[in-house]
């Protein structure tokens, strides 16, 4: 029990070091507004491939419509926000649940079968939630997209404004990593795990693992929507055509790269993926196939990714770390 | 009457989603890989188609000028399958099978943007001119059939015959069923399984090829996006039939392409995508193994 | 002793044209430990999907007599993970461990069906779901020594040798809290002094669980000294069911295992 307590106080007290540490870089403007910008972008980027990686990596499920859970999110909280006038945290709050229903109203009929359906159907409802958005003009403002929506703050200084909008988001991207490392590292979790590694075993020791398909696949609607959500904020404008199939197929890229069924590889595939795309722009028009060609490569030659399925650990660092002092001494 | 000319509509277009589907299931049959390039050797194919028109323009005949068309689609698309079979899926053949699906995205991407990038493709729509023999339209009562429409289904008649007699009939047909069965075994009984997913890469990139120049006399608007919609659609219709069979990736195109001209001319044509990606979920609902395929258990 | 645990009807299945499993009859009284021999590809594991719900029958019937309220079940309708909850616990000829999980976590898998704690407590972390988590653990660990795992509970499975991986199958098949205990060759690719102390670690599980077990094993001096009646499948059908002494008497199952020999 102490140990676990000590193990909490050091995830908190790094991340705090973390924040502290881009906000202050911020305030004294070695990060500018645009860097600032960009990590709060990563940080969205992260919280969807993280639920991704629920999904894909950990129950094993392959999910190609991550795009289209977000874009209910987005559009679910830019909605609140504007007809409704809602503050902006229950509607993000409001975007993640409503993404969870579609979830469960995908995953109900789909997660019972084996293979490669439910990629094919969550890329099928990512189409058709583009379709649709598209359609419903008076309310999603149909093709010409949905402006003005109300960010994180408007103090008018643009570095407070900056820093406002990565704190929101890296809140919430601690409450993601949290919510889904807890969750994965419980009971219900490891049987979540042992569907990906041999679903029938799983069965025949009393799992009803299309329940647990369920569970995860549901968590990870929900927080694609908060990722949606968040977006929408930042970014203050939202168009049916962004959330695209290659949009999904982005945070696949991210969970791989950092590798299937490691929570901290996503951050790290994250950050990686958001400034590589970034600096891959000087390309011009051959960045995407820069990209395509990358990806290829990626699979064949690093399969497991930047930490296969294993945790970057920061407790298991520091006791190194002091360890080794120990000894030297 | 609307109807039936919807109808015939529907058919002719199906009959080119036949052909895409059919190299989706005979690639998943064999490999168990949802090939996501297959979308664009369809535009690798109009690519060809187009350039094949404008040098047999005026001078040789129609006819002519088509065949010309079909095997240099057939040919080129056959190639760059069988190019990105070996290059891109064999190294991942034993992998797990996201890594392969996601190489198969890749692939899509370099295609498509790549295209972009080439001087001769580029990133602007063309227009395809199709021989003036071509144009027109046969009128039947009330119908009209356009004499493109008419080539399309004579086209993907004689190329699914052709396909069939050759999978049920020669030695390598054979192989090829017997890989797709079970790839162990058939490896075990002597056949040269890399050579049979080769030639079951070029022979689905070949119709997708043949299927591309249709499109293009169909809809001759080129661009290098083109065979993202008809290649997901396609999908479907593999799965609808049930993914693995041949005659059920024929009868599933011709499905996708009626339920989509009739949703376009009696529903709304914006919904017209939506409505092919509600067919998919439907089928997964009722039916996961589609209408002719097996549902394959594993054993334990 | 004298009540069924178990109870097969004429239950069959057919794999396209063949039938695999046909009008195969079975009873098991509690306690009992029952051998299911018979040649390659005779259909015993395939008796045990059939069993446990894996693969569903074509027809016939089971019932289970379930470990909570002591009433018989039939299985028709269940699904796989509701025949084992009522305490059947089986494993596999073909090795299917969790094997990129740790030893600790193969077991502690097979206890969810007993969690009383919700998601939100794991989310949450609250004092029952640690209580709880400890509580597994405790009970893991207790039944990873009686197979002389406990030292390699944080190991993962795929890096045991072949022997231990075998015994962590039991291990987890017994982690589920069953009654009725299915072993499909526990002992194939094992050494004779290997295989002499697995049989030894069965018997003594089979006391202290108070199980009765179905056993499916090749070695037919072992299945003889062991099992307290047999029942032999040929073709998918029962061809023999008796006392060791009188199996190894039986015409039917010398023509059945010479014939495999002559091939
Ligand atoms: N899921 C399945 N689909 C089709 N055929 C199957 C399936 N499972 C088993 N079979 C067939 O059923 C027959 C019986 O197989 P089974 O595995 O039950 O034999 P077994 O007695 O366990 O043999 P062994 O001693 O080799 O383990 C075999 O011919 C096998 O190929
Ligand atoms: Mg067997």
């Amino acid at each position: 029990m102490k140990k676990k307590g000590v193990d909490f106080l050091l995830l908190l007290g790094s991340g705090l070091l973390v924040y502290c540490l881009i906000a202050s870089l911020a305030w004294v403007g070695v990060i500018d507004e645009y860097y600032m910008q960009l990590l709060s972008v990563a940080g969205v980027y992260i919280i969807v491939a993280l639920s991704l990686n629920l999904i894909t990596g950990f129950t094993g499920q392959l999910a190609l419509g991550h795009a289209g859970f977000m874009s209910i999110g987005a559009y679910t909280a830019a909605i609140f926000v504007m007809r409704a006038s809602l503050p902006l945290l229950p509607s993000v709050l409001l975007g993640g649940l409503v993404s969870a229903v579609f979830g469960f109203a995908i995953g109900f009929p789909t997660l019972r079968l084996r293979g490669d359906y439910l990629a094919i159907t969550t890329l099928g409802f990512g189409e058709i939630i583009r379709v649709v958005l598209n359609n419903l003009e008076g309310l999603t403002g149909g093709s010409a997209g949905l402006q003005g929506i109300p960010s994180f703050s408007d103090t008018g200084n643009y570095t407070l404004d900056a820093i406002i909008k990565f704190s929101w988001i890296f809140a919430f991207f601690v409450a993601t990593v949290a919510t889904i490392s807890n969750l994965i590292r419980s009971s219900p979790g490891r049987v979540i795990v042992s569907v990906r590694e041999d679903e029938i075993a799983s069965t025949s020791m009393g799992n009803d693992v299309t329940r647990y398909k369920m569970i995860a696949f549901t968590v990870s609607a929900f927080f694609a929507g908060i990722g949606g959500g968040l977006f929408s904020a930042l970014i203050g404008y939202l168009n049916p055509s962004d959330f695209n199939f290659l949009y999904s197929v982005n945070f696949v890229v991210i969970a791989v790269l950092g590798g299937l069924g490691s929570l901290t590889g996503t951050v790290l595939g994250g950050l990686v993926f958001t400034f590589a795309q970034e600096w891959l722009r000087v390309l011009g028009d051959f960045r995407l196939v820069v990209f395509g060609l990358l990806l290829i490569l990626l699979m064949i030659f690093w399969q497991s990714g930047i930490m296969g399925n294993k945790e970057l650990s920061i407790t298991g660092l520091v006791r190194r770390i002091f360890r080794k002092g120990g000894r030297a001494q | 009457m609307v109807f039936l000319q919807q109808l015939v509509n529907g058919i002719s277009l199906g009959s080119v989603y036949s052909l895409i589907a059919i190299g989706y299931t005979m690639v998943y049959g064999i490999v168990k890989l949802i090939n996501f390039a297959h979308g664009d050797i369809l535009m690798i194919g109009a690519f060809c188609g187009y350039y094949a028109f404008l040098w047999a323009q005026g001078s040789a005949s129609p006819v002519l000028a088509v065949a010309f068309a079909f095997l240099l689609a057939m040919a080129i698309s056959a190639l760059v399958g069988v190019i990105i079979e070996k290059t891109c899926y064999k190294p991942l053949r034993n992998a797990p099978r996201i890594n392969a699906l996601i190489t198969a995205i890749g692939v899509s991407i370099v295609l498509e943007n790549g295209a972009r990038v080439i001087p001769f493709m580029g990133p602007n729509p063309r227009q395809v001119s199709i021989p003036e023999a071509f144009k027109g339209v046969f009128a039947l009562g009330g119908l009209t059939i356009s004499k493109v429409q008419v080539l399309t289904l004579a086209t993907s008649l004689v190329l699914m015959v052709v396909l069939t007699a050759f999978v049920q009939l020669t030695r390598t047909g054979k192989a090829m069923r017997a890989v797709s069965h079970d790839m162990d075994a058939a490896q075990l009984m002597g056949i040269s399984v890399n050579r049979i997913v080769s030639i079951t890469f070029a022979i689905g990139a070949a119709l997708g090829g043949a299927a591309g120049v249709l499109y293009a006399m169909n809809f001759p608007m080129i661009n290098p996006y083109m065979g993202i919609m008809p290649g997901l659609k396609a999908f479907i219709a593999a799965v609808f039939g049930g993914i693995g069979s041949i005659p059920g990736a024929m009868i599933g195109g011709l499905v996708m392409g009626v339920a989509e001209t009739l949703t376009k001319g009696f529903i709304s044509s914006k919904l017209a995508d939506a409505v092919a990606f509600g067919i998919l979920i439907v089928i997964l609902l009722v039916r996961p193994s589609g209408l002719l395929g097996k549902s394959a258990r594993e054993k334990v | 002793m004298s009540i069924p645990i178990l109870q097969a009807k004429e239950i069959s299945v057919v794999f396209g044209g063949l039938r695999a499993v046909s009008d195969f009859n079975l009873t098991l009284m509690e306690g009992e430990l029952v051998g299911l021999i018979g040649p390659n590809g005779a259909g015993k594991t395939t008796v045990f999907n059939l069993l446990t719900g894996v693969t569903p029958l074509s027809s016939g019937e089971i019932a289970i007599r379930s470990s909570k309220d002591g009433k018989a079940h039939s299985t028709k309708g269940m699904k796989a993970h509701q025949i084992a909850r009522l305490g059947l616990g089986r494993t596999f000829q073909n090795i299917r461990l969790f094997k990129s999980l740790t030893v600790l976590d193969n077991l502690r898998i097979s206890m969810d069906h007993l969690r009383r704690t919700t998601i939100a407590d794991a989310i949450l972390r609250t004092r029952r779901f640690s209580a709880e988590e400890e509580a597994f653990t405790a009970r893991s660990v207790e039944l990873l020594k009686i197979f002389e795992l406990d030292d390699k509970k944080d190991l993962l499975a795929r890096n045991l040798p072949y022997g231990e991986q075998r015994k962590l199958e039991i291990a987890r098949a017994l982690a589920t809290d069953p009654k009725l205990l299915l072993l499909d060759e526990p002992a194939a690719g094992m050494n004779p002094q290997e295989t002499k102390d697995l049989m030894r670690l069965i018997a003594f599980v089979r006391e202290r669980f108070q199980l009765t077990i179905l056993l499916i094993e090749h070695d037919m001096s072992l299945v003889m000294n062991l099992c307290e009646r047999i029942a032999v499948l040929d073709y998918g059908q029962e061809i023999a069911m008796g006392t060791p002494a009188e199996i190894s008497r039986n015409p039917a199952v010398i023509k059945a295992y010479l014939g495999e020999e002559e091939i």
